[in-house]
């Protein structure tokens, strides 16, 4: 596929018009798909990543993602769809962790311990199989401009169903998140919701694993959300802040990685850094100093 | 057990009534065979030593655990979660320096934070939140961040956010750990006045009884498996005290007739 996208851009220049560049882009059905797929992944990983970051379960997630891979390893080594293969690691793992207890998730030593075992599991999968390197390559880095039309659709329903779900736990997860002993004391079923929302976590994951791949999740899932949750005061425009950069960065990525031959992981994650640090220096600078309060 | 009780508080006015009350786990029991009642509107002060029970008790009234033995009531109901006549500030909450959810968002969890589906009716509701941070006198603090509100005003919002849903009972789980002294007499003379203009019947727990001593209708003493409660002239004498803690405790009436106790903290910390 890098060689298709090397042959694509060949002899196609950056045009200082947005509607002819992308229309020329679209052209081809690998740009297509990795726009579609891209735009999908980013408002999910938005609305999931800001109830991440909200909870303090960063760490958890990037582990998820971690026994994603050798998931993804052992399906390529089946040969089997590698998606499937993240599904079911993904959902086993946060499963496991929510079972846990919400503290658990957020145990740095015990997860880092099984993410290890689980990127060496998925090292020994790649190696048993031919195709070492660009396999491995793909899962942990990304590999968006492989994406075919049917993953597309995959990713659009299991999107869908994600953000539908969400929709249904919005409040009571967001008073679970925010203040979780109040919200027991309320009615709210915490422990059920944490176990949900780990397996959509999960779900997220593998299906951004194709945007970004494993080793990056970080830089869809919690640097946009991390981003909103220093500028946003309310929870509905810190998931339009967090849905917002990871789109910008997952579009500008994409656009630029057209034109120049490097990977297009690299600049979404540049964009999602560069958003987040910009951030905060102009919060750390604007911080008003401190008053005496009654 | 629970027909009983319904019948001796249908013609009381009291919102709280324990009978012969055993709390604890499967294989320890914290207190046992509390009688107790308390009548509406009125200010509780719950002390005791460390791990002697009093949060139990907390998690008794809000459903969270069943009594080993004997009955609890609250407006004549078996205590449940969700019960929407419960107002509940807990004793640690999760605020650190990223937690930027502005003070009236926070508030407003606590009228529809249980509601499935999406965030409608907001504006109405944050009408409501505002007049509850309007009775705690934090009306100016509604769009600032929770990590940038010092503990006195963290605790108000707290308390805001459980009276929004307008509760009939508050409970308060040391809402005056980690505040100074002037902060401390602040948040107990606001807590008095809702007690006051809402009728709520309040139960705060404590270690150090003195910032309370001008307001408490009923203290409760919870130590060495037992309860006990009482009014406070007759529970607040050295006699009294020093055999609950079972450590010498003194307290001392001043020129104008007002109470001091010493060595409360000491105990409660020893145990």
């Amino acid at each position: 596929m890098r060689t298709d996208i090397f042959a694509a851009a060949h002899g196609s220049e950056f045009g200082f018009n947005l509607v002819t560049d992308l229309r020329e882009m679209w052209q081809y059905a690998f740009m297509q798909h990795a726009f579609e797929a891209g735009t999908i992944v980013a408002i999910v990983a938005g609305v999931i990543g800001y109830f991440v970051v909200i909870r303090r379960s960063s760490f958890a997630a990037h582990g998820l993602s971690h026994i994603g891979f050798a998931g993804a390893a052992g399906a390529v080594l089946l040969g089997l769809n590698p998606l499937a293969g993240l599904l079911v690691f993904t959902t086993g793992g946060g499963l496991a962790m929510a079972g846990l207890g919400r503290k658990a998730a957020a145990r740095d030593v015990e997860i880092g311990t099984v993410l290890a075992f689980m990127l060496g599991l998925g090292v020994l999968f790649i190696s048993l199989y031919k195709g070492y390197a660009t396999q491995a390559y793909s899962i942990l880095f990304g590999e968006i401009l492989g994406i075919s039309a049917t993953d597309v659709w995959v990713t659009g329903i299991v999107a869908a169903l994600v953000l539908a779900v969400m929709a249904v736990l919005y409040r009571p997860l967001l008073f679970a998140s925010l203040d979780e002993d109040v919200a027991a004391a309320k009615g709210v079923p915490v422990r059920a919701l944490g176990i949900i929302f780990m397996v959509l976590v999960a779900i997220t994951t593998s299906i951004a694993v194709q945007v970004v791949g494993v080793l990056l999740i970080f830089a869809l899932m919690v640097t946009p959300a991390a981003t909103a949750e220093r500028l946003a005061k309310r929870p509905a425009q810190g998931i339009a802040i967090a849905i917002i950069v990871a789109l910008l960065s997952t579009w500008s990525g994409l656009f630029v990685s057209y034109y120049v031959p490097y990977p297009v992981s690299f600049f979404i994650t540049s964009v999602t850094f560069g958003v987040y640090l910009i951030t905060r220096l102009v919060i750390a600078t604007r911080r008003r100093v401190p008053v005496a309060r009654p | 057990m629970n027909a009983q009780t319904n019948t001796t508080t249908a013609a009381s006015p009291d919102v709280i009534v324990a009978k012969n009350l055993t709390a604890g786990y499967r294989h320890k029991i914290v207190w046992r065979d509390a009688t107790f009642s308390i009548p509406k509107g009125e200010f509780v002060g719950v002390l005791g030593p460390n791990g002697a029970g009093k949060t139990t008790l907390f998690r008794l009234l809000l459903g969270a655990m069943k009594p080993l033995d004997g009955s609890i009531a609250l407006n004549t109901d078996e205590p449940r979660q969700g019960h929407a006549h419960v107002g509940y500030v807990p004793q640690r909450r999760p605020v650190d320096d990223a937690t930027n959810i502005e003070a009236l968002e926070f508030v407003r969890l606590g009228l529809n934070g249980h509601r499935w589906g999406l965030d409608r009716g907001a504006a109405k509701e944050r009408k409501t939140a505002m007049k509850a941070l309007k009775a705690v006198d934090a009306e100016a603090l509604a769009r600032q961040p929770l990590s940038a509100l010092s503990g006195g005003e963290l605790q108000r919002i707290f308390l805001a956010q459980a009276l929004v849903g307008d509760p009939e009972v508050l409970l308060l789980d040391e809402p005056l750990s980690n505040l100074d002294i002037r902060r401390e007499a602040s948040l107990v003379q606001l807590i008095h006045k809702v007690v006051k203009e809402r009728g709520v019947t309040v139960l705060l727990i404590a270690h150090d009884l003195n910032p309370l001593l001008p307001v408490l209708d009923r203290v409760m003493y919870i130590t060495n498996g037992q309860v006990a409660t009482g009014k406070p002239e007759t529970v607040i004498t050295s006699a009294s005290l020093s055999a609950l803690y079972g450590a010498p405790i003194e307290v001392l009436r001043d020129s104008r007739g007002r109470l001091a106790v010493l060595g409360i903290e000491e105990a409660a910390h020893a145990h």
